[in-house]
């Protein structure tokens, strides 16, 4: 039995497959199939200052080799979220990533500080959100607004601070070292891939939004190279995610760079992935005789 | 027993109803024991992204059975439709919400568009010769189940686009004079909507089945939105969690932006 456990930024996940935000909700609906517990953690779905209403529909098409969606942040709000949702979250013994979001560098700020004095156990920064028409990606996309934002999360956040990187930018490994230099503890990434489809028959995007964010495992070659390139970039652990299908995938990441990483879309076939993840990679790790799946990490031999 | 999960059903029984339609019944064990009319499955097709939503036409508990019937909208579908007895379905069930029989011994109307009528068949069925059945389908080629509905006591009216069977026209021309204390509707959106407005003239409570492209299934992703009228205002709510039978007098039945919403890539 290999050690699944990993450490990103000071904090300990019983193995590291973790649940990506925004396919997991607040982890009740998937806790009728298998405790959190075999989760090494659980990211929330995104959370902003105040509630918001989300897209109108149809919010979600699928696509070959994946789906776009354009849910648009639909949340219930910080206070809702701390009140209602984080201690049942805590009390299923995994660790809890709790994502935000906001408008403003300022929105940012007081959410991450009402979590400062709650049991969450890291804060995902998420300034890659392709969906909303404010506060997403627009601080992601550019070093300046990185650096904005995350420093001025840093000085309100107590809490170990991961930022989620847009793969919508020309050089990743830039924007990875602007966050860390801005004092990031860790990186996610990649969140979702703009794209856009149209209905012939109708000339209507399928999306209400017309654009909406790719994910699935026709990103997940994105995916590796980019937490490769950011890997090689910054010092800071990288959580990889992007199309990851199964253990395979999972340890691909790894090689790439990755400390952990986050399961999104497949979750939508198969709500037990995760479990099977984890299963997957530590017979992998027995059957080559390697005892801690940290040792993965960021071993690929390029070219 | 965990309130829905993933189940691996074998094929029991194949029937090609129309020349795109296919009524399965599958070995669905204690599944069928705590699914009924209305709820659906997330039936998984390999090699894609989403399952799809299926609707459950019944649930037979005592044969350990579910019932789907099945039309080819996309290759999803396809696929789902091509597979044989022998062969299995990789169900994620019961999910939603399901129909509310409530007392059978009120008159119940149902109200069914094409491939929104199967649903209904479970529903109908307690309620025997106090349910009427108003079926809409494209044309006489496109009708399916009536000899079910009929079997289960229930006098069937039928509509169709061409006139090719039953009254041209649409499905709310059915009912004339007719009284009913209840109404179970499930179709096409511009159909539920004439449905609701009819039982608000009538003032009977009317149960509206919805569809909408989904992701999870189980209420998780947010995918599936629905514009919902609450205590609090207006709000989205899930389809797959809160519907996606839904009391017809919360949902907001927006103007002007009518649209298909399942017709991508099913």
């Amino acid at each position: 039995m290999a050690n699944l456990k990993v450490r990103v930024a000071g904090v300990e996940f019983r193995n590291p497959v973790i649940a990506a935000s925004g396919t997991f909700g607040f982890g009740r609906e998937f806790s009728e199939f298998y405790p959190l517990s075999a989760l090494g953690g659980v990211s929330c779905k995104g959370i902003t200052l105040r509630e918001r209403p989300g897209n109108p529909p149809p919010r979600i098409a699928e696509t070959p080799g994946g789906m776009l969606n354009s849910v648009g942040l639909q949340n219930p709000g910080v206070d809702h979220f701390i009140e209602e949702d984080l201690p049942w979250l805590k009390r299923q013994g995994t660790a809890v990533i709790a994502n935000i979001a906001g408008s403003t560098p300022e929105d940012y700020c007081r959410v991450a500080e009402k979590l400062s004095d709650t049991a969450v156990d890291m804060v995902e920064l998420n300034i890659s959100c392709p969906n909303v028409k404010q506060g997403g990606m627009q601080f992601g996309t550019t070093c300046a607004g990185v650096e904005t934002v995350t420093a001025a999360v840093r000085r309100h956040c107590s809490k170990p601070l991961m930022v989620k990187l847009s793969p919508n930018v020309s050089d990743i490994g830039e924007i990875a070292a602007a966050a860390e230099s801005a004092g990031a503890d860790a990186l996610s990434l990649i969140n979702t891939l703009t794209g856009m489809r149209i209905d012939i028959r109708t000339r209507r995007p399928v999306l209400r939004n017309n654009t909406g964010g790719l994910s699935g495992p026709a990103v997940f070659p994105v995916a590796v190279r980019m937490v490769w390139q950011a890997y090689r970039r910054v010092k800071i652990p990288i959580v990889g995610m992007g199309g990851v299908s199964g253990w395979r995938d999972a340890a691909e990441l790894m090689l790439a760079g990755a400390a952990a990483v986050q399961i999104g879309t497949v979750l939508f076939s198969d709500p037990y992935a995760p479990v099977k993840i984890a299963d997957g990679l530590n017979q992998y790790l027995d059957e080559n005789k390697i005892k801690n799946v940290s040792e993965l990490t960021g071993k690929v031999q390029a070219w | 027993m965990k309130q829905y999960d993933t189940r691996r059903c074998a094929i029991r029984r194949k029937r090609r109803l129309t020349g795109d339609v296919f009524d399965f019944t599958v070995d669905a064990g204690d599944l069928a024991g705590i699914s009924r009319a209305g709820q659906f499955a997330q039936i998984y097709v390999p090699g894609k992204t989403l399952r799809r939503p299926i609707s459950i036409c019944e649930a037979d508990p005592e044969n350990r059975a579910l019932r789907f019937v099945i039309q080819v909208r996309g290759e999803g579908t396809a696929v789902l439709a091509g597979l044989e007895e022998g062969d299995s379905f990789d169900l994620l069930a019961p999910l939603g919400t399901g129909f509310e029989p409530g007392d059978t011994s009120r008159r119940a109307l149902f109200v069914g568009g094409g491939i929104g009528v199967p649903p209904l068949l479970g529903a109908a069925k307690p309620f025997g010769g106090n349910a009427v059945l108003a079926a809409g389908f494209r044309s006489g080629d496109a009708v399916i189940l009536k000899e079910d509905f009929e079997a289960a006591g229930c006098e069937v009216r039928i509509a169709t686009d061409d006139g090719s069977f039953g009254r041209r026209g649409l499905v709310t021309e059915l009912l004339g004079a007719t009284e009913f204390d209840v109404i179970f509707a499930c179709g096409p959106r511009p159909m539920l909507r004439a449905v609701s407005r009819l039982a608000d003239e009538r003032g009977v409570p009317c149960q509206v089945s919805l569809e909408e492209r989904m992701a999870c299934g189980v209420g998780a992703c947010l995918g599936c939105a629905v514009r919902l009228r609450g205590a609090a205002g207006e709000f989205y709510g899930r389809v797959c969690r809160d519907g996606p039978v839904f009391d017809s007098r919360s949902v907001v039945w927006e103007n002007g932006t009518e649209r298909r919403a399942a017709s991508w890539q099913t």
